[in-house]
């Protein structure tokens, strides 16, 4: 009682005078005039997490691809639309039969030690990622391809056994790498490159501070041009609200928010006086997914029953605070398969009851929802640490409540969860998330063959015609077509519930307002990243340009 | 004689010093052990913190690396192979970023040792005068005083008096930097620059970490204090006319610090093993984060490097803590 006096009295002596005194006030653009782009300046940012090999094959922690995705270029890229557009690539044919990919690459390219990139390059790379004693998690995204060739200096071709136009998307996500430098080493060994990576990107590797910082500068030979923003530093901050300290004391520029330091200390004028908040929809989202071989869940309409009483609107309005969507099916908004007119099933407890009833449910006087003689009950696990699906959980337990279901909760370490309960199929129901790539393809998800252990067809779904359609989407290349057939992907697996699909996470990033021309697409905001600048007269780091 | 007596100490000396050196090789083998089968023996695993459940990475693809790493083989069978590297000081290199885990280690311990040195000193610099000041004044207002502060920094949580000193003296006042070790600009400063940037980015860490040790290290000293006063030596020395602050001082001060040393000894490991939520909090790229980091991603060998180099600082420390307080109580010498 008497600490807890103590700390409240500390906390008064502070607070006032924590009012009072004002931050000091950045100089920042007039966002009603028109600067002229410049060179220069640096910005830094906060990430919670320090890479671990800044080699994009090795590595398997998105700190780690952060970075590499501004070090090395791969053969295609998704513009700020998501469509595919050509990288090192400039242009790409397939054939007829959609067996045979060929690119052509660039002939101005080169690697940040002045070697030309050539296809011999991308050749190497895709042995590398074929190589079985290469430490890669990503070596099965190329187990298809038949066979591969550098024709020439600027052609490179693969075949594949099959059409697999997701074949793109991996391709595509391909970072190449310099034969010049890893020929005939073993990469998983090669400490000098995997800690100072050569690419042909925008951003030249500078410095590696372990749990530090990392530091790039501009690639002044891109090919697209020499981005305007001259060093970029992530620093590794691990904690939330220590980076958000950081923002307030000038020496971060940009990280990225929880929904709560976006709505409230994100709010403050002081803060926006000096940043500027982006808020766009990300392509992840978090499930509540039940077991069908649970003979409980097998009524589609004890599903449907589950999906009707459970108010998505007031999940996003309490645990993301509102910065996101309810999700409707297997593709978030931002994905060209979602389909436009997509409806979430409404919030409606009553009609849930109904159903139930005609599912030949009972209530019991104490209002238990009850079938032959027994209680309707089930478990949700989740994942310990993630404090969102926590507080899911729980508000979904006590809105199954009110339709008279039983639910339990269980919180389990990562790993264990894993091993222990959702690879060996040991579980009722799971609130879990994807992230998803740019293609709509699903099949590892959704097809009734991917249910073995360690597959992601984890809660065992099977709808024949679903097969039949992501078949069917792999082998299609033309766009126009893919989308259709997504559509109905879409559409059915919305209409079978094997997940109630519960949200839809916003990305929340916080900008210094000196930096400009960022402009929020479906893509996010980074797609133009070496376009975006400080003008000169509001540079903070001036003395440090070249 | 009295040459012959120094060199059968030291022959005994040496031969207690070779005797616990040779007890500590099964000590450390049983350590290692355990150590080993507690981390396999944890359900999930290394493949599972990044990868399963991801799909952009495939069954096979794991089931390859785990292959490759040798997780598919039975535990004692991968423990046979560690310690027979480990006999050729091969540590072996961490399954997260595959590097040598010395490398790893020897990255965190300067920013490690540099802040648990100073803080440290501080600790020992502050309590034990409080403490002496604390006997010598026994029950009075300003003791009462010194104890309810040392308690207050005692049980106050680290993170929050972090949070609340970097929101004061970084946000509002804007005189120290928040948290790191050194600022992204410290390539540009000139060599006095350098020195005021790591100086002012080590003030708020050493000041939180040592406010919360004071307290016990104070009352230690101030207990002992209070016993050694009521001896019957110093009873004589006060009454031969000796001034009382040479009496206490010197004479009383220096048997009072005997169990001090033990400590001293002992936080040997301490000094190396950092601490998670401080330099979580303080994002010091220290040892606590590492230890920590790696046994969350399941990265074997790295969680046995560190545990083997605690095993031997802990066995080393407690060797000597033995002998500093041989060396200066000559009543438990033999």
């Amino acid at each position: 009682m008497k600490r807890i006096a103590l700390f409240t009295v500390c906390l008064s002596l502070l607070f006032p005078i924590a009012c009072a005194r004002k931050t000091a006030q950045d100089s920042v653009p007039d966002l009603s005039k028109n600067y002229p782009s410049a060179y220069g300046d640096t910005l830094v940012q906060g990430t919670i997490a320090d890479p671990a090999i800044l080699n994009p094959v090795l590595a398997s922690d998105s700190a780690s691809h952060e970075v590499t995705g501004l070090v090395f270029n791969g053969l295609l890229r998704y513009d700020k639309d998501l469509n595919l557009e050509g990288e090192l690539a400039e242009r790409w044919d397939v054939s007829a039969d959609g067996k045979v990919i060929t690119f052509h690459l660039r002939k101005n390219i080169t690697f940040h030690d002045g070697q030309p990139l050539t296809a011999q390059d991308v050749q190497f790379t895709l042995e590398t990622y074929l190589n079985p004693n290469v430490k890669t998690a990503y070596r099965s995204n190329y187990t298809s391809i038949a066979k591969s060739q550098a024709l020439d200096d600027y052609t490179f071709r693969v075949w594949y056994k099959e059409p697999f136009s997701p074949a793109l998307q991996s391709l595509a996500g391909m970072a190449i790498l310099p034969k010049h430098l890893l020929g005939g080493k073993d990469i998983n060994t090669a400490d000098d490159f995997n800690q100072h990576p050569i690419g042909s990107g925008p951003y030249i590797f500078k410095s590696w501070k372990r749990t530090e910082s990392v530091t790039l500068e501009a690639n002044p030979n891109y090919f697209e041009g020499r981005p305007c923003i001259q060093r970029l530093v992530y620093r590794v901050i691990p904690d939330m609200s220590v980076q958000f300290l950081e923002m307030q004391n000038g020496a971060l520029d940009t990280m990225t928010l929880t929904p709560n330091q976006f709505n409230r200390e994100g709010s403050q004028k002081a803060f926006l006086n000096r940043f500027n908040k982006y808020r766009y929809s990300s392509p992840q989202y978090t499930y509540l997914g039940f077991n069908l071989k649970n003979p409980i869940f097998q009524d589609v309409r004890v599903r449907k029953a589950m999906a009707l009483a459970i108010n998505r609107q007031a999940l996003v309005d309490s645990v993301l605070e509102g910065l996101g969507t309810i999700g409707t099916g297997p593709y978030t908004p931002t994905s060209w398969a979602y389909p436009a007119d997509a409806k979430p099933l409404p919030y409606d407890p009553e009609a849930a009851k109904q159903l139930l009833k005609e599912a030949g449910f009972t209530y019991s006087p104490a209002g238990k929802l009850m079938k032959d003689g027994k209680p309707f009950t089930f478990t949700i696990l989740t994942n310990q640490g993630n404090l969102n699906r926590e507080q899911t959980a729980t508000i979904i337990q006590s809105q199954l409540k009110a339709i008279g279901m039983d639910v339990q909760i269980r919180i389990i370490a990562w790993t264990s969860l894993l091993s222990e309960f959702i690879n060996k199929r040991k579980f009722d129901a799971l609130i879990m998330g994807w992230s998803l790539g740019v293609d709509p393809d699903l099949y590892d998800i959704w097809h009734s063959t991917k249910i073995g252990e360690f597959e992601f067809n984890v809660v065992s779904y099977a709808n024949p015609k679903v097969d039949q359609l992501l078949i069917e989407g792999r082998k299609t290349f033309d766009p126009k077509k893919r989308i259709a057939i997504y559509r109905q992907v879409h559409q059915l697996i919305a209409a079978d519930l094997p997940y109630v699909f519960l949200y839809v996470p916003d990305s929340l990033v916080a900008m210094h307002r000196r930096v400009l021309n960022i402009k929020p697409e479906k893509a996010g905001i980074g797609y133009n990243f070496i376009k975006w600048f400080v003008p000169k007269e509001f540079q903070k780091y001036p003395e440090q340009v070249q | 004689m009295f040459a012959g007596k120094i060199r059968y100490t030291l022959a005994t000396m040496t031969h207690f010093v070779l005797r616990r050196l040779l007890l500590s090789i099964p000590i450390l083998f049983g350590i290692t052990l355990i150590t080993f089968a507690i981390v396999h023996l944890t359900p999930g695993g290394f493949t599972a913190v990044q990868m399963e459940m991801n799909p952009t990475v495939s069954p096979d693809s794991i089931a390859r690396l785990r292959e490759l790493y040798g997780l598919d083989r039975p535990w004692p069978e991968q423990y046979a192979h560690w310690v027979g590297r480990l006999a050729q000081l091969d540590f072996g290199r961490s399954f997260v970023d595959q590097r040598p885990v010395l490398d790893k280690i020897a990255d965190r311990l300067p920013a490690t040792l540099l802040l648990s040195g100073l803080s440290m000193l501080a600790i020992f610099l502050l309590a034990i005068p409080l403490g002496v000041f604390s006997a010598m004044h026994p029950n009075t207002r300003t003791d009462h005083s010194i104890t309810i502060i040392t308690f207050i920094g005692y049980s106050i949580p680290t993170f929050w008096l972090a949070l609340l000193c970097m929101l004061f003296f970084g946000v509002v006042l804007n005189w120290l930097p928040i948290s790191g070790l050194r600022s992204v600009n410290h390539e540009f400063l000139g060599p006095m620059g350098k020195l005021w940037d790591y100086t002012s980015h080590l003030i708020l860490p050493v000041f939180i970490s040592a406010f919360g040790g004071v307290a016990s290290i104070s009352r230690y000293t101030r207990g002992n204090m209070l016993e050694v006063v009521r001896q019957d030596y110093i009873r004589t020395a006060l009454a031969k006319g000796l001034p009382p602050q040479r009496v206490y001082y010197v004479h009383a001060l220096r048997n009072a610090m005997l169990p001090i040393l033990t400590i001293l000894g002992l936080s040997l490991p301490g000094l190396i093993g950092g601490s998670f939520i401080f330099e979580t909090i303080f994002a010091w790229p220290g040892m606590g984060r590492l230890a920590y980091e790696s046994a969350l991603s399941f990265d074997y060998p790295t969680i046995m490097g560190i545990a083997v180099i605690g095993a031997i600082l802990t066995l080393l420390g407690n060797l000597l803590a033995d002998l500093l307080y041989a060396w200066a109580d000559p009543r438990i010498r033999l």
